[in-house]
């Protein structure tokens, strides 16, 4: 009975554990969808924006440490909302320079903000604790429910109702006269501006309003984690995001939620597989591998299925 | 200071062949190919494995010419490297990119993204990720200047190897572009690909010749940042940014222009290291970047449109 019980019990914290990283992408993957799914903004940084919402709500949450700059110990609420702020402060930023030009030089001005991101992480070590990462992020409510499994299910919980916001919010957005603009600029930007709409001020508030909801998956990120590092914001959380949006199917939220749990659930088995399956030694080789087949995953569903496994929702009489 | 200039040189002569290739597919093609920087990787390790073939990585070795650390097998090597990575980019163009060419300039854009992905984690799963060389022989820099003059100038034989080939191939990318008929119908389809068709030009053929041309400058840039640094599967990911600093501060298509602004990011990338310190590296291309985007996002030397 109690062997049962331990096991039921491991499932469980496995489950959540899913579960929480799952929504967490979900609500990033929201997010790129509102850029790239309604308004056709290709950011390739996503990783460098996720980032920022981790390391601004960690610098402002932990406690004050000896060796380091910051260390506010603001409480966990005001740090995401600042996470947000922060991150879209750098969308407003990388939107104010990239978003006037050809759609290409947005992606390869996100590609380098992600880069420049990276670098200042690793190397800013007074700040943000350099490669050995922060620790010490504080869990919310961890006083009350503990360490075990009661606080990870809580922890879900909230991640599910932020996510159920999110969706909620974006879907009464792109169904209001602004996503039609959105959606209009994205197909006819000539005469989206003969109407009077200027295509620059949308691109750059649904470019925005992005960078924010990928900045509050990464402080919900830390704060599930309680420890980040450079390396969990490599290109590859870029590839694994657009990945998830591509197999969703873009333009559409559902799609994007459907993505972002389909991805991770194949994430996760394929990696579980690989560690039963491959020796030790080979490991690392095989974790290649892994990121290769998301690599062709991502051309695999272009070529088959462009428009994802749900699709756009077709709304309005488009010009093909 | 003059040292400074000499190691940007060396740095901006490959990623200059490297911003050739990638300026070329980017006017003819019409997207930014993110997957450019794994094919310079790719040629580095075609490279290594034909080296390896012809047993020529033996520490030292009678073959080497005298003052480089290579010899002919290198030379070789690249040769072979060179019709691998072209054959690999035309495999690639007919599997993924062909397919995808109707749909638009932004779904090239991320299957690139997505074949730069595998690329890299095959060259990973492949060859590891240890740092390799072509040679293990240690290379005494050699002093061209001394110390009094402007803080002297150090440089290696290798060095000036690849600064001089570097410049001969661009003198002949250009020649081929002025001179030749292929030169001459690539450079049409790139000012307008609906003219250029009418005037009897194959589109594919073109675009073909244009992978393959931007193949081969990957795998000789891609020798070259072996040869002058090391070879790593982060290669390609590590020059992408320098790539498309230099494309887009030379202006897009523009040969010369990529030639230039390849010198620029790699003078911006020595400077950075001396100045700020050798880890913001890599942000020395970005500040070069957002600078030009600001100040004139067409480049330097735009071709009219």
């Amino acid at each position: 009975m109690v062997d049962w019980l331990a096991q039921y019990s491991g499932w469980l914290s496995y489950g959540s554990f899913f579960l929480v990283f799952a929504g967490t992408y979900a609500i990033i993957v929201l997010g790129l969808n509102l850029q790239w799914g309604y308004t056709g903004l290709f950011n390739v940084g996503v990783a460098g924006f996720v980032a920022v919402g981790a390391y601004t709500s960690a610098i402002l949450t932990t406690p004050d440490a000896a060796d380091r700059i910051g260390g506010f110990g603001w409480p966990v609420a005001a740090g995401w909302v600042a996470a947000m702020g922060v991150s879209g402060l750098v969308g407003l930023a990388v939107g104010a320079v990239a978003l006037r030009l050809r759609h290409d030089y947005l992606a390869i001005t996100t590609f380098g903000v992600a880069v420049t991101i990276q670098l200042l992480a690793t190397n800013l070590q007074p700040l943000t604790g350099g490669t050995f990462g922060m620790q010490f992020i504080p869990k919310p409510l961890q006083g009350w429910l503990g360490t075990g499994l009661a606080w990870n299910l809580a922890y879900l919980a909230l991640v599910l109702a932020l996510l159920g916001a999110v969706y909620l919010a974006l879907q009464t957005l792109v169904q209001s006269p602004w996503g039609r603009v959105l959606r209009a600029i994205r197909e006819d930007e000539a005469a989206a501006e003969s109407l009077g709409k200027r295509a620059f001020v949308f691109r750059l508030q649904s470019f925005v309003i992005g960078s924010m909801l990928m900045g509050l998956g990464g402080a919900v990120y830390a704060h599930f984690v309680g420890y980040i590092a450079p390396e969990d914001f490599l290109p590859i959380l870029t590839f694994q995001l657009w990945a998830m949006l591509i197999v969703g199917g873009s333009g559409n939220h559902r799609g994007a939620v459907l993505g972002a749990f389909v991805v991770w659930g194949f994430w996760a088995a394929s990696g579980s597989l690989l560690r039963g399956w491959v020796p030790q030694a080979e490991q690392a080789r095989a974790a290649a591998l892994q990121v290769a087949l998301i690599g062709v995953l991502i051309a695999l569903m272009l070529l088959w299925r462009p428009r994802g496994l749900v699709g756009e929702t077709v709304a309005v009489s488009r010009s093909e | 200071m003059l040292q400074i200039v000499a190691d940007g040189l060396v740095i901006g002569s490959v990623v200059s062949l490297g911003a050739i290739g990638l300026t070329l597919t980017f006017s003819i093609l019409r997207f930014s190919n993110f997957a450019h920087g794994e094919f310079m990787a790719w040629g580095a390790y075609f490279a290594l494995t034909a080296l390896l073939m012809f047993g020529a990585t033996e520490a030292g070795g009678p073959r080497a010419i005298a003052p480089f650390s290579f010899g002919w097998p290198l030379l070789a090597a690249a040769a072979v490297a060179a019709v691998l990575t072209a054959l690999l980019v035309l495999a690639l163009d007919s599997a993924l990119f062909r397919r995808l060419r109707r749909q638009g300039a932004i779904t090239l854009v991320i299957a690139s993204f997505g074949a730069a992905l595998a690329l890299r984690n095959l060259l990973l799963y492949f060859y590891g990720g240890v740092p390799q060389y072509y040679s293990q022989e240690l290379q005494i820099a050699v002093a061209l200047l001394p110390r009094s003059v402007m803080g002297g100038l150090r440089i290696t034989p290798d060095q000036l190897f690849v600064l001089g080939l570097a410049a001969v191939t661009v003198v002949g990318v250009h020649l081929f572009l002025q001179r030749s008929t292929l030169g001459r119908a690539m450079r049409a389809t790139s000012m307008n690909p609906q003219l250029a068709r009418v005037a009897g030009i194959d589109p594919e053929h073109v675009l073909r010749a244009t992978w393959v041309i931007g193949g081969v400058l990957a795998a000789v840039a891609g020798v070259f940042a072996g040869l002058t640094v090391q070879l790593r599967p982060t290669l390609g990911l590590d020059l992408l940014l320098p790539l498309f600093a230099a494309v887009i501060l030379g202006g897009i298509g523009s040969v010369w222009g990529a030639v230039i602004g390849g010198l620029i990011v790699g003078l911006a990338e020595s400077a950075a290291v001396h100045v700020v310190g050798a880890e913001y590296r890599a942000a020395a291309a970005f500040v070069v970047l957002i600078a030009i985007l600001l100040v004139r996002p067409t480049g330097l030397f735009a071709e009219k449109t």
